[in-house]
């Protein structure tokens, strides 16, 4: 199905029924099902197989029972306490429902499975997923060796190929167009600019979907690409819809040592071991039951704990160790190549026979924008807003709560992918393009030529690093008060400068500098809401742990942060005003959390 | 909001006294001492030892763990083959120096270009591991992943020399055209083509699945098509990418098109004219053997697939 475009006053207009914006797993999940049935653009700022779900390693969660007995409703169980009880319990549902078709759809499509002797799909262990409500580990990641991201990239990718999906690769969309229709606010287009020539497009769309993926970047270390800086839920943001549960990021126990380069946590689900400088297998203090293999927060803290407590290793005490030298060559060479490379390259250790210097990684954010479970955006606690739908790490529904589990996220982009490409489509099928106004691309003009042409003498480069450094400090792992409002100063101090940055390439071609200028707005904005939204949450939960408050309290704060972006800015901070959604309960009522 | 016990525990083990000092600040150091930043891992992390009251836990086995080296740095230079369509006829080589640490890569040299002297300089990444595939190009003549090529690696007495991949349009200064690499990528058919739908997944044995695991590890990087000197001089050669893409689907058990996949690569002489310079096989930053690939698709054309 061709494009139709057109070029007026320099800028290119385009028309397709379903707009997507990135093609991680997401949003390619969603292009498979909108491309058959429907004119469909996918505007991508990286080449499809460059997205980051490429880089995940360990495996999708389905209670496929290959191996073991497992049920759907062990999963839901373990997704609700796993993301600490803010998972709404109903979308949680969804989700393990639909994993097995999720699975067995990606077979289909190709995707290489490990196998089992008998030859069907084989399964691992992974946190926080277990037998029978929590009575034992269970084997329930589908996985490819340790490169399961890469595989299913590489396969939906290939199946976009089969479709014909149309793409506009290194396309970066920087703007959303809503008009109000008979007193409701509906989608109308996208604006996006082109790397290759630096000109303007316009994608009117009667349905957009964002698949942005997470904006790791507003850390410095992080397992994410450089590339991951919010730019989709900083869009959504700035045309002032809601956020939610933004303080909620996760933080993974296994990043190399200094680097953040993330170790799969199928590593522990083989059998690997974390250590303390004494060797102590310290996680049977924490989590008694399952050990090294209880959910993210609690061995991400548990970590940080005992270099707190002076047990880290290392000249500096400043990092704890996975130990795999019990594992053998065979299995991390056959189930875990990649990251034994990784620790091999990057640090110059072989897991084989030396254990590896392991810290917390910035890793996920459970946040994002606020959809329902038909992958519809919400404009407050109910309300959508037609034909705008969003999925996978930009998204928010919220299946993860205030953690989420390993393995759910690469289930999570396949379900709900799935469902945002299917609704935009019927949504599609019935629906008019809204009419674009005239001004559509102004707001994109205008700030690029602002950025482009200023005399500031501000350096994006600094700014980035002086914001991933506070973040890293003051609103990781631990947070409290102090270190959190300090968080806020800083970041208030680099929004100050922020209009006085630099570009030096006045070019179009190529012009990285202007990008990387571009997404350093989307991450000061970003990181302001999930400091504002962390200091507002006066409670410890999943992955927000506030020293200052180190218990949960559900009577006041069970429920999910909705942040609005409002015109009361002070100074250089944005307006931000802070709201609650209540959370989704079916049959699982909070208890503590123990493992 | 659902009635419940107030003020639950969050997990256990997490309870921590406010009288251990500024578990802040202490968090604070510690945080900082973890950062890439070779300055701050060698300031102190400021937590004092405390004893450890489980040695009698400690491993049994003797392991080693892995030494730490202070970081020290040293000057590295770099020439880089720089081309601003915009405003040069012709590419030119621009050095320059740079402060780097033992074990930092290319891509943090290339960093340390773009953020700190010139922010011009126009390049390709995202992932910074060696797995998206962004940043292959040519170091010192030979193609390698930016983000892969350890700076330890080479001979830093001597300039290192960076430049785009060869073969495929320049487009501006370390960043060419890919269009034409995906082409022939997406030429070879390279998707599952199998009839009927099972009900769950369809059944590959272990030695089935294995039999192409090595090249489904392919990041389609384009490492290897452009060190291939065949593809230098004919742009239409499908080049060793396609080639290790179409072997992924014709061993693969579940697939049904084999021969159609064959008789693309056979049409225009695809894998025929390899000429066996392992070029490919030494660029690829996942290890594949593409040579061995290509062998093996040759031998399918003349005696069939052997599954
Ligand atoms: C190292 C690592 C390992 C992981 N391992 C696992 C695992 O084992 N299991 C698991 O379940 N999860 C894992 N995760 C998490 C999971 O991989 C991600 O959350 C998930 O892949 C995100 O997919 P996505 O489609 O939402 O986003 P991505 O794959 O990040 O894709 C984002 C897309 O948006 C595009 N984009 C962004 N901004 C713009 C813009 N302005 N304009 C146009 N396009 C844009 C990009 O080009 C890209 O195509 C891991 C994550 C990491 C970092
Ligand atoms: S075979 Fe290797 S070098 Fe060639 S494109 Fe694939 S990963 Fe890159
Ligand atoms: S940046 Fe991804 S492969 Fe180098």
């Amino acid at each position: 199905m061709a494009d139709h475009s057109s070029v007026t006053d320099g800028i290119h207009y385009h028309q397709h029924d379903v707009v997507i914006v990135g093609a991680g797993g997401a949003g390619m999940r969603a292009a498979i099902e909108a491309a058959p049935k429907a004119s469909t653009a996918v505007i991508t700022k990286l080449y499809p197989t460059r997205s980051h779900t490429g880089a995940a390693q360990g495996g999708m969660a389905a209670a496929l029972a290959n191996v073991e007995e497992d049920s759907n409703e062990w999963h839901t169980y373990d997704t609700v306490k796993g993301g600490d009880y803010l998972t709404d319990q109903d979308s949680a549902e969804i989700l393990t429902r639909e994993a097995i078709d999720a699975v067995y759809d990606l077979e289909n499509m190709g995707l290489p499975f490990n196998r089992t002797p008998d030859g069907k799909i084989d399964q691992r262990r992974f946190g926080g997923h277990t037998r029978d409500h929590g009575k034992a580990p269970v084997r329930r990641a589908c996985y490819a060796a340790d490169r399961t991201g890469h595989m299913i990239l590489q396969t939906l990718y290939q199946n976009c190929v089969k479709h014909g999906v149309e793409f506009f690769n290194e396309f970066y969309a920087l703007d959303l167009i809503m008009a109000e229709v008979d007193g409701v606010k509906r989608v109308s287009g996208v604006v996006a600019y082109e790397l290759a020539t630096g000109e303007i497009h316009v994608f009117q769309g009667k349905s957009v979907v964002f698949a942005t993926g997470g904006f790791g970047k507003i850390y410095k270390t992080t397992s994410n690409a450089h590339t991951l800086t919010g730019d989709g839920v900083g869009i959504v943001w700035r045309q002032g819809l809601p956020l939610e549960d933004m303080e909620f990021y996760q933080f993974h126990p296994t990043g190399l040592a200094g680097l953040g380069i993330l170790l799969t946590e199928g590593a522990r689900g083989e059998g690997a071991i974390l250590r303390n400088a004494s060797g102590e297998r310290f996680m049977e203090r924490y989590a008694p039951t399952i050990k090294d293999l209880a959910p993210r927060d609690i061995v991400a803290r548990s970590m940080v704990q005992e270099v707190l407590d002076g047990r880290g290793a290392g000249p500096n005490k400043d990092y704890v160790y996975l130990d795999c030298t019990h594992l053998g060559a065979e299995v991390l060479e056959t189930k875990l190549p990649d990251i034994t490379e990784f620790a091999r390259t990057y640090l110059g250790v072989d897991p084989v026979v030396e254990r590896v210097p392991v810290y917390p990684t910035a890793h996920y954010a459970m946040g994002g924008i606020p959809t329902n479970n038909d992958a519809q955006v919400l404009s407050d606690n109910e309300t959508v807003i037609p034909g705008l739908y969003a999925a996978g790490e930009c998204a928010c529904v919220s299946v993860h709560g205030a953690n989420r589990l390993g393995t759910n996220s690469l289930l999570d982009i396949n379900v709900f992918g799935k469902r945002a490409g299917n609704n935009a489509v019927a949504y599609a099928q019935t629906a008019d393009f809204v009419d674009l106004p005239a001004d559509a691309a102004d707001g994109v003009v205008k700030m690029l030529a602002q950025l482009r042409e200023g005399e500031g003498t501000e350096s994006v480069a600094e700014i980035r690093k002086a914001l991933q450094e506070t973040m890293d400090r003051n609103a990781q792992v631990f947070r409290t008060e102090e270190t959190l409002q300090t968080a806020l100063a800083d970041i208030a101090a680099l929004r100050e400068r922020y209009p006085n940055v630099r570009i030096h390439d006045r070019g179009r071609r190529f012009n990285t500098d202007l990008l990387e200028a571009v997404e350093l707005g989307f991450l000061l904005d970003l990181a302001e809401v999930v400091v504002v939204s962390a200091i507002n949450r006066k409670e410890s939960r999943g992955a927000h742990m506030r020293d200052d408050y180190p218990t949960r309290d559900d009577v006041n704060y069970m429920q999910h942060t909705m942040a609005y972006r409002t015109d009361a800015e002070t100074g250089a901070s944005q307006g931000i005003r802070l709201d609650w959604k209540p959370v989704r309960v079916t049959h699982y009522q909070p208890t503590e959390r123990k493992y | 909001m659902a009635e419940s016990e107030q003020k639950n525990e969050n997990s256990a083990g997490f309870e921590r006294e406010a009288e251990t000092g500024d578990p802040a600040a202490q968090a604070d150091a510690a945080v900082e001492a973890t950062t890439a930043d070779a300055e701050s891992a060698m300031s102190s992390s400021g937590t004092s030892a405390a004893p450890v009251d489980s040695a009698a836990e400690a491993a049994d086995r003797p392991v080693e763990a892995a030494p730490v080296e202070v970081p020290e740095s040293f000057t590295v230079t770099l020439i880089v083959r720089r081309y601003d369509p915009e405003v040069d006829d012709e590419p030119r080589w621009v050095d320059y120096d740079v402060q780097m640490y033992q074990t930092e890569r290319i891509l943090d040299a290339l960093h340390r270009i773009k953020w700190e002297q010139d922010p011009s300089l126009a390049f390709r990444r995202s992932c910074a591991h060696g797995v998206c595939g962004s940043d292959a190009m040519r170091i010192n003549g030979k193609n390698r992943l930016a983000c892969k090529a350890l700076v330890k690696d080479f001979d830093i007495s001597k300039p290192i020399y960076v430049e785009a991949i060869k073969g495929l349009p320049l487009e501006k200064d370390l960043i060419v055209d890919m269009e034409p690499f995906f082409d022939s990528f997406r030429e070879i058919q390279p998707f599952l083509q199998a009839s009927g739908k099972p009900e769950k997944e369809r059944h590959q044995t272990i030695a089935q699945r294995e039999r192409f695991d090595d090249t489904t590890k392919c990041i389609l990087c384009a490492a290897c098509t452009t060190s291939c000197p065949v593809f230098w001089t004919d742009g239409q050669y499908f080049g060793p990418a396609a080639i290790v893409n179409a072997h992924r689907f014709i061993f693969d058990s579940r697939d049904e098109a084999s021969q159609v996949r064959l008789d693309i690569l056979n049409d225009r002489e695809g894998v025929w004219r390899c000429r066996t310079t392992f070029n490919c096989t030494d660029a690829c930053p996942r290890g594949i053997q593409v040579t061995k690939a290509i062998a093996e698709v040759k031998q399918a054309m003349l005696t069939g697939v052997k599954l």
